[in-house]
Protein backbone atom coordinates (compact mmCIF):
# COMPACT_ATOMS: atom_id res chain seq x y z
CA UNK A 1 0.00 0.00 0.00
CA UNK A 2 3.04 2.39 0.77
CA UNK A 3 3.75 2.37 -2.75
CA UNK A 4 0.04 3.87 -3.81
CA UNK A 5 -0.01 6.62 -1.15
CA UNK A 6 2.68 8.62 0.80
CA UNK A 7 3.98 7.94 3.70
CA UNK A 8 2.60 10.57 6.06
CA UNK A 9 -1.00 10.00 4.88
CA UNK A 10 -0.22 6.45 5.96
CA UNK A 11 0.77 7.23 9.28
CA UNK A 12 -2.24 9.66 9.27
CA UNK A 13 -4.41 6.76 8.71
CA UNK A 14 -3.42 5.33 11.81
CA UNK A 15 -5.73 5.76 14.49
CA UNK A 16 -3.76 7.23 17.60
CA UNK A 17 -1.54 9.86 15.12
CA UNK A 18 -5.34 10.68 13.71
CA UNK A 19 -7.19 11.12 17.05
CA UNK A 20 -4.12 13.52 18.04
CA UNK A 21 -4.41 15.70 15.19
CA UNK A 22 -7.90 16.21 14.49
CA UNK A 23 -7.95 17.05 18.33
CA UNK A 24 -5.09 19.91 17.35
CA UNK A 25 -7.07 20.93 15.04
CA UNK A 26 -10.26 20.95 15.74
CA UNK A 27 -10.64 24.24 18.35
CA UNK A 28 -9.65 26.20 15.38
CA UNK A 29 -12.11 24.94 12.39
CA UNK A 30 -14.45 25.05 15.28
CA UNK A 31 -13.43 29.18 15.74
CA UNK A 32 -13.09 29.62 11.92
CA UNK A 33 -16.65 27.98 10.96
CA UNK A 34 -18.02 30.75 13.84
CA UNK A 35 -15.98 33.37 12.38
CA UNK A 36 -17.03 32.71 9.25
CA UNK A 37 -20.36 31.97 9.73
CA UNK A 38 -21.11 34.76 11.45
CA UNK A 39 -19.57 37.09 8.76
CA UNK A 40 -21.75 35.58 6.22
CA UNK A 41 -24.87 35.99 8.02
CA UNK A 42 -24.10 39.39 8.72
CA UNK A 43 -23.48 40.00 5.23
CA UNK A 44 -26.22 37.99 3.60
CA UNK A 45 -28.78 39.54 6.55
CA UNK A 46 -27.75 43.26 6.80
CA UNK A 47 -25.62 44.37 4.39
CA UNK A 48 -26.56 42.11 1.00
CA UNK A 49 -29.66 44.29 -1.16
CA UNK A 50 -33.25 42.95 -1.00
CA UNK A 51 -33.96 40.95 -4.29
CA UNK A 52 -35.33 42.58 -7.56
CA UNK A 53 -38.18 40.10 -7.40
CA UNK A 54 -38.25 38.73 -4.00
CA UNK A 55 -37.56 41.52 -1.85
CA UNK A 56 -36.09 40.22 1.42
CA UNK A 57 -37.81 36.48 1.28
CA UNK A 58 -34.61 36.15 -0.88
CA UNK A 59 -32.12 35.29 2.04
CA UNK A 60 -32.77 31.93 2.95
CA UNK A 61 -30.65 31.39 -0.19
CA UNK A 62 -27.53 32.19 2.24
CA UNK A 63 -29.02 28.81 4.55
CA UNK A 64 -30.43 27.10 2.07
CA UNK A 65 -27.90 27.01 -0.89
CA UNK A 66 -24.74 26.26 1.41
CA UNK A 67 -26.00 23.07 3.15
CA UNK A 68 -27.73 22.25 -0.29
CA UNK A 69 -23.93 22.24 -1.79
CA UNK A 70 -23.24 20.39 2.07
CA UNK A 71 -25.88 17.73 1.25
CA UNK A 72 -23.93 16.89 -1.96
CA UNK A 73 -20.47 17.80 -1.28
CA UNK A 74 -20.34 15.06 2.38
CA UNK A 75 -22.18 12.47 0.39
CA UNK A 76 -19.30 12.91 -2.37
CA UNK A 77 -16.75 12.62 0.96
CA UNK A 78 -18.75 9.44 2.40
CA UNK A 79 -18.98 7.78 -0.97
CA UNK A 80 -14.76 8.23 -1.69
CA UNK A 81 -14.54 7.07 2.00
CA UNK A 82 -16.84 4.54 1.98
CA UNK A 83 -14.81 3.16 -1.37
CA UNK A 84 -11.49 3.41 0.24
CA UNK A 85 -12.90 1.54 3.17
CA UNK A 86 -14.33 -1.50 0.79
CA UNK A 87 -10.86 -1.88 -1.16
CA UNK A 88 -8.32 -0.98 1.75
CA UNK A 89 -10.04 -2.06 5.04
CA UNK A 90 -8.57 1.02 6.58
CA UNK A 91 -10.23 1.59 10.08
CA UNK A 92 -9.88 5.25 9.73
CA UNK A 93 -12.05 5.25 6.24
CA UNK A 94 -14.94 3.26 7.74
CA UNK A 95 -15.67 5.84 10.60
CA UNK A 96 -14.99 8.93 8.59
CA UNK A 97 -17.81 7.31 6.13
CA UNK A 98 -20.42 6.52 9.30
CA UNK A 99 -19.73 9.46 11.14
CA UNK A 100 -20.22 12.00 7.89
CA UNK A 101 -23.75 10.41 7.30
CA UNK A 102 -25.63 11.87 10.38
CA UNK A 103 -23.97 15.03 9.81
CA UNK A 104 -25.02 14.95 6.08
CA UNK A 105 -28.51 14.24 7.02
CA UNK A 106 -28.59 17.54 8.93
CA UNK A 107 -27.13 19.30 6.11
CA UNK A 108 -29.87 17.46 3.75
CA UNK A 109 -32.75 18.37 6.12
CA UNK A 110 -31.94 21.78 6.38
CA UNK A 111 -32.23 22.15 2.56
CA UNK A 112 -35.70 20.42 2.69
CA UNK A 113 -37.04 22.09 5.15
CA UNK A 114 -36.04 25.63 4.30
CA UNK A 115 -36.85 25.05 0.90
CA UNK A 116 -40.06 24.37 1.63
CA UNK A 117 -40.40 27.44 3.77
CA UNK A 118 -39.38 29.62 0.79
CA UNK A 119 -41.30 27.56 -1.42
CA UNK A 120 -44.86 28.54 -0.29
CA UNK A 121 -45.12 32.00 -0.40
CA UNK A 122 -42.89 32.42 -4.06
CA UNK A 123 -44.12 28.92 -5.58
CA UNK A 124 -47.29 28.76 -3.58
CA UNK A 125 -46.86 25.42 -2.53
CA UNK A 126 -44.70 23.54 0.39
CA UNK A 127 -43.66 20.51 -1.77
CA UNK A 128 -44.27 19.35 -5.03
CA UNK A 129 -42.74 15.85 -7.23
CA UNK A 130 -40.27 17.58 -9.22
CA UNK A 131 -36.78 15.92 -10.29
CA UNK A 132 -35.14 18.29 -7.85
CA UNK A 133 -37.26 18.07 -5.23
CA UNK A 134 -37.76 14.29 -5.02
CA UNK A 135 -33.83 13.35 -5.85
CA UNK A 136 -32.75 15.77 -3.09
CA UNK A 137 -35.32 13.60 -0.64
CA UNK A 138 -33.88 10.68 -1.75
CA UNK A 139 -30.68 11.92 -0.83
CA UNK A 140 -31.91 12.32 2.87
CA UNK A 141 -33.33 8.56 2.44
CA UNK A 142 -29.43 7.51 1.41
CA UNK A 143 -28.34 9.07 4.07
CA UNK A 144 -30.67 7.69 6.98
CA UNK A 145 -30.72 4.26 4.57
CA UNK A 146 -26.56 4.40 5.79
CA UNK A 147 -27.18 5.35 9.64
CA UNK A 148 -29.67 2.59 9.87
CA UNK A 149 -28.01 -0.08 7.96
CA UNK A 150 -24.32 0.90 10.38
CA UNK A 151 -26.49 0.19 13.48
CA UNK A 152 -28.11 -2.88 12.75
CA UNK A 153 -25.24 -5.30 13.13
CA UNK A 154 -23.87 -6.34 16.35
CA UNK A 155 -19.93 -6.22 15.20
CA UNK A 156 -19.63 -2.30 14.10
CA UNK A 157 -16.77 -3.37 11.49
CA UNK A 158 -19.25 -5.76 9.51
CA UNK A 159 -22.31 -2.95 9.66
CA UNK A 160 -19.49 -0.15 8.89
CA UNK A 161 -18.92 -2.85 5.79
CA UNK A 162 -22.54 -3.06 4.71
CA UNK A 163 -23.16 0.51 5.24
CA UNK A 164 -20.48 1.77 2.91
CA UNK A 165 -21.63 -0.95 0.10
CA UNK A 166 -24.85 1.24 0.10
CA UNK A 167 -23.11 4.98 0.77
CA UNK A 168 -21.04 3.60 -2.34
CA UNK A 169 -23.66 2.58 -4.45
CA UNK A 170 -26.03 5.91 -3.31
CA UNK A 171 -23.40 7.87 -4.59
CA UNK A 172 -25.37 7.63 -8.13
CA UNK A 173 -27.61 9.93 -7.11
CA UNK A 174 -25.25 12.84 -6.32
CA UNK A 175 -24.73 13.65 -10.34
CA UNK A 176 -28.68 13.42 -10.25
CA UNK A 177 -29.46 15.99 -7.73
CA UNK A 178 -27.01 18.54 -9.25
CA UNK A 179 -27.87 17.90 -12.78
CA UNK A 180 -32.12 17.48 -12.31
CA UNK A 181 -32.94 20.80 -12.84
CA UNK A 182 -31.28 20.75 -16.70
CA UNK A 183 -32.20 17.12 -17.31
CA UNK A 184 -36.05 18.24 -16.82
CA UNK A 185 -38.48 20.58 -16.97
CA UNK A 186 -38.62 21.28 -12.99
CA UNK A 187 -40.46 24.17 -10.72
CA UNK A 188 -36.91 24.57 -8.81
CA UNK A 189 -34.71 27.14 -10.53
CA UNK A 190 -31.62 26.20 -12.25
CA UNK A 191 -28.25 26.95 -10.82
CA UNK A 192 -27.31 30.34 -10.09
CA UNK A 193 -23.34 29.74 -9.33
CA UNK A 194 -21.36 28.38 -12.22
CA UNK A 195 -18.21 26.81 -12.18
CA UNK A 196 -17.99 27.67 -16.20
CA UNK A 197 -19.51 31.07 -17.39
CA UNK A 198 -21.27 33.71 -15.89
CA UNK A 199 -23.07 33.47 -12.18
CA UNK A 200 -26.41 35.13 -11.98
CA UNK A 201 -25.71 36.69 -8.79
CA UNK A 202 -25.29 40.25 -7.64
CA UNK A 203 -21.59 40.31 -6.18
CA UNK A 204 -23.23 41.79 -3.31
CA UNK A 205 -25.27 38.69 -2.86
CA UNK A 206 -22.91 36.28 -3.84
CA UNK A 207 -19.54 36.75 -1.52
CA UNK A 208 -22.14 36.38 2.01
CA UNK A 209 -22.96 33.00 0.23
CA UNK A 210 -19.69 32.05 -0.87
CA UNK A 211 -18.38 32.98 3.22
CA UNK A 212 -21.33 30.89 4.47
CA UNK A 213 -20.22 27.86 2.25
CA UNK A 214 -16.78 28.12 3.66
CA UNK A 215 -18.87 28.52 6.88
CA UNK A 216 -20.30 25.25 6.42
CA UNK A 217 -17.00 23.27 5.61
CA UNK A 218 -15.15 24.34 8.84
CA UNK A 219 -18.27 23.21 10.59
CA UNK A 220 -18.29 20.08 8.75
CA UNK A 221 -14.50 18.95 9.58
CA UNK A 222 -15.09 20.58 13.25
CA UNK A 223 -18.17 18.30 13.50
CA UNK A 224 -15.94 15.10 11.88
CA UNK A 225 -13.47 15.54 13.72
CA UNK A 226 -14.92 15.43 17.16
CA UNK A 227 -17.41 12.25 16.25
CA UNK A 228 -14.61 10.24 14.74
CA UNK A 229 -12.10 11.14 17.57
CA UNK A 230 -14.88 9.68 20.15
CA UNK A 231 -15.14 6.35 17.94
CA UNK A 232 -12.20 5.95 17.50
CA UNK A 233 -11.39 5.91 21.58
CA UNK A 234 -14.88 3.45 21.40
CA UNK A 235 -13.61 0.79 18.71
CA UNK A 236 -9.68 0.59 19.87
CA UNK A 237 -11.07 0.44 23.72
CA UNK A 238 -8.33 -2.12 24.27
CA UNK A 239 -5.41 -1.06 22.92
CA UNK A 240 -2.43 0.67 24.50
CA UNK A 241 -2.64 3.89 23.26
CA UNK A 242 -6.52 4.12 24.70
CA UNK A 243 -5.95 3.08 27.46
CA UNK A 244 -2.68 5.31 28.35
CA UNK A 245 -5.18 8.35 27.69
CA UNK A 246 -8.06 6.99 29.95
CA UNK A 247 -5.63 6.71 32.78
CA UNK A 248 -5.10 10.26 32.04
CA UNK A 249 -1.24 10.21 31.35
CA UNK A 250 -0.82 12.40 28.26
CA UNK A 251 -0.73 11.03 25.11
CA UNK A 252 0.48 14.42 23.93
CA UNK B 1 -1.34 -3.87 -4.70
CA UNK B 2 -1.30 -7.45 -3.59
CA UNK B 3 -4.41 -9.52 -5.01
CA UNK B 4 -6.85 -9.54 -2.04
CA UNK B 5 -7.72 -5.99 -2.43
CA UNK B 6 -6.86 -6.25 -6.41
CA UNK B 7 -9.87 -8.68 -6.37
CA UNK B 8 -12.20 -6.40 -3.99
CA UNK B 9 -11.47 -3.26 -6.08
CA UNK B 10 -12.63 -5.18 -9.31
CA UNK B 11 -15.78 -6.35 -7.55
CA UNK B 12 -16.44 -2.79 -5.94
CA UNK B 13 -16.01 -1.16 -9.22
CA UNK B 14 -17.97 -3.81 -11.32
CA UNK B 15 -20.93 -2.91 -8.78
CA UNK B 16 -21.16 0.29 -8.74
CA UNK B 17 -20.77 0.10 -12.74
CA UNK B 18 -23.78 -1.98 -13.08
CA UNK B 19 -25.62 0.37 -10.56
CA UNK B 20 -25.07 2.63 -12.86
CA UNK B 21 -26.38 1.28 -15.50
CA UNK B 22 -29.06 -0.01 -13.81
CA UNK B 23 -30.65 3.78 -12.61
CA UNK B 24 -29.34 5.48 -15.95
CA UNK B 25 -31.91 3.06 -18.00
CA UNK B 26 -34.48 3.63 -15.21
CA UNK B 27 -34.20 7.26 -15.48
CA UNK B 28 -34.18 7.24 -19.24
CA UNK B 29 -36.79 5.08 -18.79
CA UNK B 30 -38.79 7.01 -17.00
CA UNK B 31 -37.74 10.41 -18.91
CA UNK B 32 -40.89 11.16 -20.30
CA UNK B 33 -43.18 10.39 -17.30
CA UNK B 34 -40.49 12.92 -15.16
CA UNK B 35 -41.12 15.63 -17.53
CA UNK B 36 -43.04 17.91 -14.99
CA UNK B 37 -44.97 19.94 -17.76
CA UNK B 38 -46.07 20.69 -21.16
CA UNK B 39 -45.52 23.98 -22.91
CA UNK B 40 -48.30 25.71 -24.67
CA UNK B 41 -47.30 24.88 -28.04
CA UNK B 42 -46.61 21.23 -27.09
CA UNK B 43 -50.06 21.08 -25.69
CA UNK B 44 -51.50 22.31 -29.56
CA UNK B 45 -49.61 19.84 -31.23
CA UNK B 46 -51.24 17.21 -29.02
CA UNK B 47 -48.51 16.17 -26.84
CA UNK B 48 -50.39 15.98 -23.55
CA UNK B 49 -53.75 14.94 -25.41
CA UNK B 50 -53.11 11.07 -23.78
CA UNK B 51 -52.89 12.90 -20.35
CA UNK B 52 -56.50 14.13 -18.43
CA UNK B 53 -54.76 16.39 -15.99
CA UNK B 54 -51.13 17.72 -16.41
CA UNK B 55 -49.21 20.35 -15.84
CA UNK B 56 -48.73 23.67 -18.45
CA UNK B 57 -46.19 26.02 -18.26
CA UNK B 58 -45.20 29.24 -19.55
CA UNK B 59 -45.30 32.85 -19.23
CA UNK B 60 -48.25 34.70 -18.01
CA UNK B 61 -48.41 37.16 -21.36
CA UNK B 62 -48.00 40.91 -20.32
CA UNK B 63 -51.68 42.50 -19.81
CA UNK B 64 -54.05 39.43 -20.36
CA UNK B 65 -54.47 38.85 -16.36
CA UNK B 66 -58.11 39.57 -15.86
CA UNK B 67 -59.67 39.18 -12.12
CA UNK B 68 -63.21 38.67 -11.38
CA UNK B 69 -64.22 41.73 -9.08
CA UNK B 70 -66.67 39.10 -7.20
CA UNK B 71 -64.44 36.09 -7.03
CA UNK B 72 -61.06 34.28 -6.67
CA UNK B 73 -61.69 33.94 -10.57
CA UNK B 74 -58.67 34.66 -12.53
CA UNK B 75 -58.30 34.21 -16.50
CA UNK B 76 -55.02 34.53 -18.31
CA UNK B 77 -52.73 33.90 -20.71
CA UNK B 78 -49.97 31.29 -20.89
CA UNK B 79 -47.45 31.39 -23.24
CA UNK B 80 -44.07 30.09 -24.81
CA UNK B 81 -41.97 31.03 -28.03
CA UNK B 82 -44.63 29.57 -30.79
CA UNK B 83 -48.27 28.90 -29.14
CA UNK B 84 -50.49 30.64 -26.45
CA UNK B 85 -53.09 29.17 -24.03
CA UNK B 86 -56.08 30.79 -22.12
CA UNK B 87 -56.35 29.43 -18.68
CA UNK B 88 -58.70 30.16 -15.87
CA UNK B 89 -58.48 29.59 -12.19
CA UNK B 90 -60.25 30.18 -9.02
CA UNK B 91 -58.13 30.45 -5.83
CA UNK B 92 -55.01 32.71 -4.16
CA UNK B 93 -52.45 33.40 -6.64
CA UNK B 94 -48.43 33.05 -5.36
CA UNK B 95 -46.45 36.02 -4.27
CA UNK B 96 -44.31 35.82 -7.34
CA UNK B 97 -47.47 35.39 -10.03
CA UNK B 98 -47.90 39.02 -12.30
CA UNK B 99 -47.12 39.86 -15.67
CA UNK B 100 -44.13 38.01 -17.91
CA UNK B 101 -43.96 35.84 -14.93
CA UNK B 102 -42.79 32.19 -15.38
CA UNK B 103 -45.82 30.00 -14.09
CA UNK B 104 -46.58 26.44 -13.77
CA UNK B 105 -50.20 25.66 -13.71
CA UNK B 106 -51.93 22.01 -13.08
CA UNK B 107 -55.35 20.95 -14.77
CA UNK B 108 -56.76 19.98 -17.76
CA UNK B 109 -58.53 20.82 -20.76
CA UNK B 110 -61.79 22.43 -21.19
CA UNK B 111 -62.51 22.70 -25.16
CA UNK B 112 -60.15 25.29 -26.21
CA UNK B 113 -58.79 26.26 -22.98
CA UNK B 114 -57.21 25.00 -19.97
CA UNK B 115 -58.83 24.87 -15.88
CA UNK B 116 -56.28 25.21 -13.59
CA UNK B 117 -56.48 23.63 -9.75
CA UNK B 118 -53.31 24.79 -8.81
CA UNK B 119 -50.71 27.64 -10.04
CA UNK B 120 -47.23 27.63 -9.26
CA UNK B 121 -44.68 30.71 -10.10
CA UNK B 122 -41.47 28.92 -10.88
CA UNK B 123 -38.48 31.28 -9.65
CA UNK B 124 -35.78 31.96 -12.38
CA UNK B 125 -31.99 31.56 -11.46
CA UNK B 126 -31.27 35.49 -11.35
CA UNK B 127 -30.49 37.59 -8.17
CA UNK B 128 -30.05 41.34 -8.20
CA UNK B 129 -30.87 44.80 -6.21
CA UNK B 130 -33.50 46.44 -7.32
CA UNK B 131 -31.65 49.37 -8.56
CA UNK B 132 -29.57 47.25 -11.02
CA UNK B 133 -32.34 45.88 -12.87
CA UNK B 134 -33.94 49.09 -12.91
CA UNK B 135 -30.33 50.89 -14.61
CA UNK B 136 -30.70 47.92 -16.89
CA UNK B 137 -34.05 48.36 -17.75
CA UNK B 138 -32.96 51.78 -18.50
CA UNK B 139 -30.28 50.81 -20.55
CA UNK B 140 -32.89 48.30 -22.80
CA UNK B 141 -35.65 51.06 -22.71
CA UNK B 142 -36.78 50.35 -25.91
CA UNK B 143 -36.58 46.63 -25.23
CA UNK B 144 -37.95 45.71 -21.43
CA UNK B 145 -36.30 42.95 -20.29
CA UNK B 146 -38.10 39.72 -19.61
CA UNK B 147 -38.97 38.76 -15.94
CA UNK B 148 -37.41 35.34 -15.96
CA UNK B 149 -34.11 34.55 -17.43
CA UNK B 150 -35.46 31.63 -18.86
CA UNK B 151 -38.26 32.79 -21.12
CA UNK B 152 -36.26 33.19 -24.12
CA UNK B 153 -37.90 35.86 -26.63
CA UNK B 154 -40.55 37.86 -24.76
CA UNK B 155 -44.13 37.25 -26.51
Amino acid sequence: MSKWIPLWLHKLSSPPTFYRFAGALRPWLLALALLTGAIALYGGLVLAPADYQQGDAYRIIFIHVPSAWMSLFIYGVMGFAAFVALVWRIKLAEVVAMESAPIGAAFTFITLVTGSLWGKPMWGTWWTWDARLTSELVLLFLYLGVIGLYHAFEDRRQGARAAAFLALIGIINVPIVHFSVNWWNTLHQGSTIRLLGPSTIAPGMLWPLLTMMLATKFYYLASLFGRVRTDLLDLESGKDWVRTIATGSTLQ
Amino acid sequence: MNPTRKRRLIVVLLVVAAATVAVGLGVFALQQNMNYLFTPSQVQSGAASSHKTFRLGGMVKAGSIQRSKTSLLATFTVVDADGAMPVEYTGILPDLFRDNQSVIATGHMDNAHFVATEVLAKHDETYMPKELKDAMAKAHKDKPMPEGSDAGGSP
